[in-house]
């Protein structure tokens, strides 16, 4: 790597919302062709850090040196202009625009005229998708394709840009294994071309597998910066969070043992699921006390598995069964009646980011605690309990959510239906986005939930999400069930096989 | 650099911003009654009959039939949907309840003489039947409310054109003619039952679970099904509040106008939207209120009175009136993207 001069240099970054202190003195220099890998806590900064380099935040104090010279942006288009480009944490594409569209966001090929040249937009759209490994019609409408294709269509936007500086925010989040290699595959090229690249993420593996250099942040403060060859997760892991709690985290490379079915009510019976292209007679049951889970590639027909057990859809064929009745769910309502609770694998879908934490918290138990008139300081109580058992930071509940980071409004999303546990938690994703400790958290919360005899069926793309809290595992692939585990062995490696 | 120095920095700049957080967070309650207080000022200034408690009570009384009608635009707005059928629906339904009423021989209406309180009920009957049609396009079919309330306006005009065939009725019941035409201690009904109306809006609101309901799926219909709530049944009921409160307005206004005729009540359609808007509630759901309502039916309440009060062509005077309500929009906008930034 050129030891050389900085391509970027912040110094000293201090930058506060309101009340609160996201950065505080920060140094942070990226060079020439390098991985830069950034890992920290929940709400440590990382986001803001490089939303500042990206220019979506102008207002701050500190000095910004691009190229050996002190500049300023003022917006998102002075950095897109000095050859920066950022993947948002939070997916930022157009849903009503073609996949096209998506790819050439802002910059359309146009003729002489002026007019938007759609057929070759849409041709070089498909050949830097499919260069990328995406094989998808470039006029269909990007939000009818699932969240992970989404995402990797973003991505794929901002790396073949041309941009120098390129910041990913933790990209990964919806992407399958496979997916993930071609990511990084990319990422090297890139590198080795000259291209800056700054890489955010929860998964520390990844960060030390593909960055040369690794920053850690805590509490608004830049607490470590190393080569990546001369740290260990463990290392990583209490530079973040502190020490004691750096074996968190399997990794699940050894078998583990699944328990013995244990003899319980079934809560959720699913016979024949069938549903247009994406599920294929699909069965299954949940048992009180039991959590399942349901791994498989994205696209794999999950997430329209999950949204028919909460009545957001209605499959062709086939039936649910709670506690033994035959349900037909017509809308969510009804699912929530019967007991169900759902959390999406996208947060922007489940959580109203202009309304203050204890309002996201209680809506789903308003109906529990007032027939006809509100109880907001009942609501604040519920909620305040909440985000000191999930931990949420800032904790305070009138705080709108919008201003929380990422991860922590995802601790918001689960807390909501924790206040009065349901029958049935059907969780999409429910680690993704957050830090280390958060995501022990979670699997401490799931299992209490357990012991209090709750079924919980468990969907996720990663397989050590699905491997730290399932007791009973099931591969979904194009639209089918085509492998149990249970009471036996598994890990990481028979899992993906099985995928 | 010492960690010590970025704290004192940091909290340096701490009380200044918070101050400013909360400003701009509350842009959208703070522009339009600034708004209001200049137009006030104005038109104190520029006219010295303007500022009087007579004239005071004349602008109550002109704004309370839109006052009336705003109350459920509110709710419509505020789940981000939209009503185009209010104004027509209050016209059908002031129609209605002179239609059930015995008019003067020299009317020549047929129509089918009842009790009040039966014509009352009848017209009530009327209003909420259409909104309940509105509410079944919208929910059960998915047509969207722009398209299904423009329907409706028509089907409604269509009623109150075959109900009057091009005449004019007088009549109205009893009770409707006190509470539209008559004053209680120098007070007009009609301002009472508009105050009473926008206060119970403000209540359910701001203190009941349906008002917290209706501020969710405006804010993220998604994220409000998501949570289980039956979206549908509470964008059916603010459809159905929409047209009651269209209809009640409409019965007052008859008795109030003195007479009830086709295409009485045309203005009150972009007069009700614009007080909602001009007050401040964002038309993409989620933000506002029934108090901003108030202030944005008083800005358009000060504007209309005032202009009448200063000595301008009446022509120009239309174009003025536009021009300050664009403004006003332009605000509101603005407010919107401030409060977006802050929350990014
Ligand atoms: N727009 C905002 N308004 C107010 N506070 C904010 C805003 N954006 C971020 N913050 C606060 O700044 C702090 C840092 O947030 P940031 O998003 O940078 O964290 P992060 O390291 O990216 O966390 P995560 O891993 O959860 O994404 C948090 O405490 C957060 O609540
Ligand atoms: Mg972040």
């Amino acid at each position: 790597m050129p030891a050389g001069q900085p391509i970027l240099e912040l110094q000293e970054i201090t930058k506060a919302f309101g009340g609160v202190e996201a950065l505080r003195g920060v140094d942070f220099a990226l060079s020439p062709g390098e991985i830069h890998g950034l890992v920290g806590e929940n709400g440590a900064g990382k986001s803001t850090l490089m939303k500042i380099i990206a220019g979506v935040h102008a207002d701050f104090s500190g000095r910004f040196i691009l190229d050996g010279k002190e500049t300023r942006f003022r917006s998102v288009r002075d950095a897109h202009a000095a050859g920066i480009a950022m993947v948002h944490q939070e997916l930022s594409v157009a849903p009503d625009l073609s996949v096209a569209e998506n790819v050439f966001l802002g910059n359309q090929p146009t003729n002489r005229l002026g007019f938007v040249q759609w057929r070759r937009m849409a041709r070089e759209a498909g050949e830097q998708l499919k260069r990328f490994g995406i094989d998808v019609d470039p006029m269909s409408r990007l939000g009818d394709l699932p969240i992970g294709l989404q995402q990797l269509i973003e991505i794929a936007r901002v790396l073949f840009s041309g941009a120098r500086i390129i910041i990913l925010d933790e990209p990964t989040s919806a992407l399958s294994p496979p997916e993930v290699e071609r990511l990084f595959a990319t990422l090297k090229r890139l590198r080795d071309e000259g291209t800056s690249i700054v890489f955010i993420s929860h998964f520390i593996e990844d960060i030390l597998r593909v960055s040369d250099v690794v920053t850690v942040f805590r509490n608004g403060r830049k607490v470590a910066e190393t080569r990546a060859a001369e740290t260990s997760k463990p290392a990583l892991i209490e530079a973040m969070i502190g020490k004691g709690r750096e074996a968190l985290e399997e990794t699940y490379t050894h078998d583990i043992m699944l328990p013995p079915p244990a003899e319980r009510p079934v809560v959720l019976n699913a016979s024949s699921l069938s549903l247009a292209r994406s599920l294929r007679d699909v069965s299954f049951d949940v048992r009180a006390g039991e959590v399942l889970g349901i791994y498989g590639f994205m696209g794999c027909g999950q997430l329209e598995l999950a949204r028919i057990l909460f009545g957001k859809l209605r499959p062709d064929q086939g039936t649910l069964a709670v506690a033994g009745d035959q349900k037909t769910f017509r809308s969510t309502a009804d699912a929530r009646r019967a007991g169900i609770a759902f959390v999406p694998e996208s947060r922007r879908d489940m959580l109203f980011h202009q309304e203050p934490v204890y309002k996201n918290i209680s809506i789903s138990v308003l109906d529990r605690i007032s027939s006809l008139l509100l109880k907001p300081s009942r609501e604040r109580e519920i909620a305040m309990r909440q985000v000191d058992q999930l931990r949420i930071r800032p904790a305070a509940v009138e705080l709108d959510l919008g201003m929380l980071s990422g991860g922590n409004q995802q601790k918001v999303a689960l807390a909501k239906w924790l206040s009065y546990p349901p029958r049935l938690l059907v969780l999409c994703e429910p680690t993704r986005g957050m830090d280390v400790g958060a995501k022990d958290d979670v699997i401490h919360i799931v299992r209490d939930l357990r012991a209090k005899g709750l079924a919980v069926i468990v969907l996720s793309t990663e397989p050590e999400t699905v491997l730290s809290l399932a007791d009973r595992v099931i591969v979904l692939k194009r639209g089918a069930v085509v492998r149990e585990f249970a009471n036996e062995r598994i890990s990481k490696d028979r899992l993906l096989e099985a995928a | 650099m010492t960690t010590g120095d970025s704290a004192t920095v940091a909290a340096d700049r701490k009380r200044p911003h918070r101050l400013a957080a909360i400003l701009r967070s509350q842009m959208r309650n703070i522009a339009p009654f600034l708004t209001l207080i200049c137009l006030f000022s104005f038109f104190a200034v520029a006219s010295p009959s303007f500022a009087t408690l007579d004239n005071f009570g004349n602008i109550l009384t002109q704004i309370s039939v839109t006052g009336i009608i705003a109350v459920g635009l509110t709710f419509v707005i505020l789940c981000a949907e939209i009503d185009l059928s209010i104004a027509a629906i209050a016209n059908v339904t002031g129609i209605a309840v002179a239609y059930f009423t015995l008019q003067e021989s020299y009317v020549n209406i047929a129509n089918v003489p009842m009790p009040g309180w039966a014509a009352i009920l009848l017209a009530l009957a009327l209003c909420a039947l259409l909104g309940l049609v509105n509410a079944f396009g919208l929910t059960v079919i998915g047509i969207p409310s722009f398209i299904m309330t423009l329907a409706m306006m028509q089907i409604a005009a269509g009623i109150s054109a075959l109900l009057v065939r091009g005449q004019i009725a007088y009549k109205v019941p009893p009770l409707v003619t006190t509470l539209g035409s008559t004053s209680i201690g120098g007070i007009p009904w009609i301002v009472i039952v508009a105050a009473l109306m926008l206060l119970g809006g403000h209540l359910v609101l701001t203190y009941t679970r349906f008002g917290r309901y209706v501020y969710m799926v405006g804010g993220n219909r998604e994220a409000a099904e998501y949570s289980g709530l039956n979206v549908k049944l509470i964008l059916g009921s603010v459809m159905v509040i929409s047209a009651v409160c269209a209809g009640i307005g409409g019965m007052l206004g008859v008795a109030h106008f003195g007479s009830a005729q086709q295409n009485e009540f045309d203005t009150y359609l972009l007069d009700s939207i614009a007080a909602v808007v001009v007050g401040g509630t964002s038309l993409f759901g989620g933000r506002g209120g029934i108090g901003n309502t108030i202030v944005g039916l008083f800005v358009l309440g000060v504007l209309n009175n005032g202009l009448d009060h200063v000595n301008i062509d009446s022509f120009l005077k239309i174009l003025i009136r536009g021009l300050i309500l664009l403004a006003a929009l332009i605000i509101n906008v603005y407010a919107q993207r401030l409060r977006e930034r802050t929350a990014e």
